[in-house]
């Protein structure tokens, strides 16, 4: 149903589960794309299962000039970046009394001020091509808030902002910018909770399931779609109910 | 010079849809061409693009008539 034929798609933390799922989900529907992470090994070993119109492009996103490389070095493997997807995140949880600065720091320079940079980086691209589509991963505990998290969930609703605002600067341009707020996924962020932890999280949620890896890059592939292209500033929750906002 | 200003005359006049005519040593981008914001940004890219100049953000900020441009390019490719 969506084509993404002949466009490019950057997307940050490809050798997570979501970023992955997500570069397989854009290149199953035509799209070349460029694997961003930190961890070149399964970066080689994702492109090397999807095959040609795969690149991969290492980078640390706590690394100011590294971030500002990464969209040139997209656009030399693939010619542009029409689609970028900002995907890769971190977590450093603690107790807000015991939070450290390096905690707080680490956690929004990653999660929020790359997106930012990325974002100012492949915007000249799409400005000229006159369509553009950036796609960030926020979290539900961006709009929820949850103890422990006061460090990633204002990078979540930094993003949020930050995205909304962009819309409304480059939307006259065919440029949409959007954010997809995942629940509670499988992967390897998530594993980290004990099965104490998860049966609480789960009688919360309607669906009474975790969402999988998947059912985000379905939300990301509809918005990076040219079918999308009326939608800009909007945040799509895959939650399975869990928050209904 | 009359090289450049007719270059950067093709460009303001493809970019912002305006006649020839009006494009004037004084006439500013936004007050008297109709550009918003974001068309300053874009023409200043594209005359880094035709000319093959960097023009920095601040000095950027300071071309708002047609003629800062010219006067601008033709100091940065001297």
């Amino acid at each position: 149903m969506f084509d993404l034929t002949g466009k490019t798609a950057l997307i940050t933390g490809a050798s997570g589960g979501i970023g992955g799922a997500v570069a397989a989900a854009l290149h199953a529907a035509g799209a070349s794309v460029a694997l961003s992470g930190t961890r070149e090994a399964p970066l080689r070993e994702l492109a090397e299962s999807l095959g040609e119109r795969a690149h991969v492009v290492t980078a640390n996103l706590g690394d100011a000039a590294a971030v500002e490389a990464l969209p040139k070095q997209a656009a030399e493997a693939m010619g542009s970046v029409d689609i970028l997807v900002n995907n890769a995140g971190i977590t450093r949880d603690n107790l807000f009394m015991r939070m450290s600065d390096e905690e707080w720091a680490q956690v929004i320079d990653v999660n929020l001020t790359s997106s930012f940079r990325l974002a100012r980086g492949v915007l000249r691209g799409m400005m000229k091509a006159r369509w553009g589509r950036i796609v960030t991963i926020t979290s539900v505990v961006g709009t929820t808030g949850n103890p422990g998290q006061a460090n990633y969930a204002a990078a979540k609703a930094g993003l949020v902002g930050m995205s909304k605002s962009l819309a409304y600067e480059v939307a006259s341009r065919g440029i949409t910018v959007n954010c997809v707020a995942p629940g509670f996924i499988e992967t390897a962020m998530t594993d980290k909770l004990n099965d104490d932890q998860k049966g609480r999280i789960l009688t919360q949620i309607p669906a009474g399931r975790m969402g999988g890896p998947d059912d985000i890059a379905a939300a990301v592939l509809y918005l990076a779609s040219p079918q999308a292209g009326y939608v800009t500033g909007a945040t799509l929750h895959v939650n399975g109910g869990m928050a209904m906002i | 010079m009359s090289d450049i200003s007719d270059r950067v005359k093709k460009i303001v006049v493809e970019h912002l849809g305006v006649d020839e005519e009006k494009v004037t040593e004084s006439a500013s981008f936004i007050d008297d061409l109709g550009a918003d914001s974001l068309d300053t940004v874009e023409l200043v890219m594209a005359f880094e693009e035709e000319f093959g100049i960097e023009i920095p953000d601040d000095a950027a900020e300071t071309i708002q008539t047609f003629g800062d441009a010219v006067k601008f390019i033709s100091g940065a490719t001297a």
